[in-house]
């Protein structure tokens, strides 16, 4: 258990020492959102009508851009030979990994995600939803990334591919994600799709870290 | 002097020179049933079978459309099987077969959308729909065209292999989720309505055509994998040679 946690805290000093931390995530989101008026013009009402659609998609992009580094930087210095012959299981070890990446991207997103929504002009109710189903899907979506990340991670350019591996997997999440708030904020009841979004996200719990240990360890012998 | 046991078909076939024999024995046999089914199916799809009463002549198109969707699952399907025969059984044959399917497989989907696609601007009024089938087809083109850039980003071909097979089997859990998501997603929309084929009952004039299609579909993937399959045997066989000659050369070069 000291182990896991050791590993969270390091990801989280890194993500702070290298300038990448909660901070900097936020204001990526907040640019992010700045920038879709003059893409799509100050038009109050469309806007709203997308921003629930806006916000997943910037979870989807802050995810993956962090990604590449998840393993990377571990790959060329060593470390993860290390962590192989650690006696704590490698799949615990990259779920330890996903964790700390979502608490610098998912998380701090789900969070901030209301103040965004008011400048979205998405509808009151639909805040709270917004919030929650922020919260209970961008797991998925780093968890979808480790598989990614664990299999290109000896390629020297592997961000591209990353995303061509990435990307049809989290169609589940998007699709689950953006319905709750789409249905919150017709006054609707939202919580079938929270819960297969719920669902999305366990099954990723169980899927990806075992498939991310499997991709590092097959990448060696 | 014969003590060990004789080994399984099975077993014998992971010996590349073994597998290229019964391959050259499976190959002609093949193409021959391949032109013939075609040659019937083809005659019976655009000849005898008749014109559907609501669609007219584009009904023709199934027989080229159907048979091409049931391939593109079909080979993602054998693609997962062999992801298991390199990641568990560690069969030095899987990975080559899996890399032969994937371009093929791919191509079936691509077959797949396209004639959908020729097919639904005279009978929908458009190119294209964001329909539940045809985005998760879509969906699964997109799948078979990562796996062939993860296939071609690692160059070594036991690596790769096995990110490959990790991959594969991925996205073998996630297809019936990204196909149920999909169809929910669908079904929440409510867009116009859409004409379906036929209906539960297909004449058997049109069955019997669609199903040589089928077969004719099938024997075309078998020959193109044994093809491909063989031409990947070679090309590891002619890189490992030229290591061999470049080691040679510079043992006896020195330092030129």
């Amino acid at each position: 258990m000291s182990a896991i946690l050791a590993v969270i805290r390091r990801e989280l000093t890194l993500a702070r020492r290298i300038g990448a931390g909660v901070e900097l995530g936020i204001v990526f989101f907040l640019i992010l959102i700045s920038v879709v008026p003059f893409a799509i013009g100050a038009d109050q009402k469309l806007i709203g009508r997308i921003a629930p659609a806006l916000l997943w998609l910037a979870a989807l992009l802050a995810t993956l851009l962090g990604l590449d580094r998840l393993l990377q930087a571990d790959e060329e210095d060593g470390i993860v030979d290390h962590l192989q012959l650690a006696e704590t299981p490698l799949m615990l070890v990259l779920a330890a990994k996903a964790l700390a990446h979502w608490l610098v991207t998912g998380l701090p997103l789900s969070l901030v995600a209301p103040l965004l929504g008011l400048m979205l002009a998405i509808e009151p109710q639909a805040m709270l939803p917004l919030s929650i189903s922020l919260l209970i899907g961008t797991p998925a979506l780093t968890l979808i990334g480790l598989i990614g990340a664990s299999l290109t991670v000896s390629l020297k350019r592997g961000g591209l591919l990353l995303s061509v591996l990435v990307l049809p997997l989290s169609i589940p999440t998007l699709i689950f994600g953006a319905t709750v708030v789409k249905e919150a904020a017709a006054g609707r009841a939202y919580s079938t799709p929270l819960m297969l979004l719920a669902g999305v996200s366990l099954i990723m719990l169980v899927v990806a870290p075992l498939a991310a240990a499997g991709a590092l360890r097959f990448a060696r012998n | 002097m014969e003590t060990a046991p004789k080994p399984s078909l099975w077993l014998r076939l992971a010996n590349p020179a073994a597998f290229n024999a019964l391959a050259n024995v499976l190959l002609w046999p093949l193409i021959v049933g391949t032109i013939a089914a075609f040659g019937y199916g083809l005659y019976g799809a655009f000849m005898t079978s008749p014109a559907d009463y609501q669609q007219g002549e584009t009904v023709r198109i199934m027989y080229i459309h159907v048979p091409a969707a049931w391939l593109s699952l079909f080979v993602y399907a054998g693609m997962a099987v062999s992801a298991l025969g390199t990641l568990v059984f560690r069969h030095p044959m899987a990975d080559v077969a899996q890399k032969a399917a994937a371009p093929v497989g791919a191509g079936f989907t691509l077959i797949c959308l396209l004639t959908g696609s020729f097919w639904g601007k005279p009978m929908w009024g458009t190119w294209w729909e964001w329909d539940a089938r045809l985005t998760s087809v879509l969906i699964l083109f997109l799948i078979y065209l990562g796996i062939i850039a993860l296939w071609r980003a690692i160059d070594e071909p036991q690596r790769g292999a096995r990110a490959v097979a990790i991959m594969t089997l991925v996205g073998a859990v996630n297809l019936p989720i990204i196909k149920f998501s999909v169809d929910w997603w669908y079904t929440l929309h409510q867009p116009a309505s859409v004409f379906r084929m036929g209906g539960p009952t297909i004449d058997r004039a049109m069955l019997t055509p669609l199903f040589v299609m089928g077969l004719a579909y099938l024997l075309l993937y078998l020959v193109l994998l044994i093809v491909r399959m063989k031409t990947e045997l070679m090309v590891r066989r002619i890189e490992r040679l030229q290591i061999v000659a470049a080691d040679k050369q510079a043992r006896q070069g020195g330092s030129r």
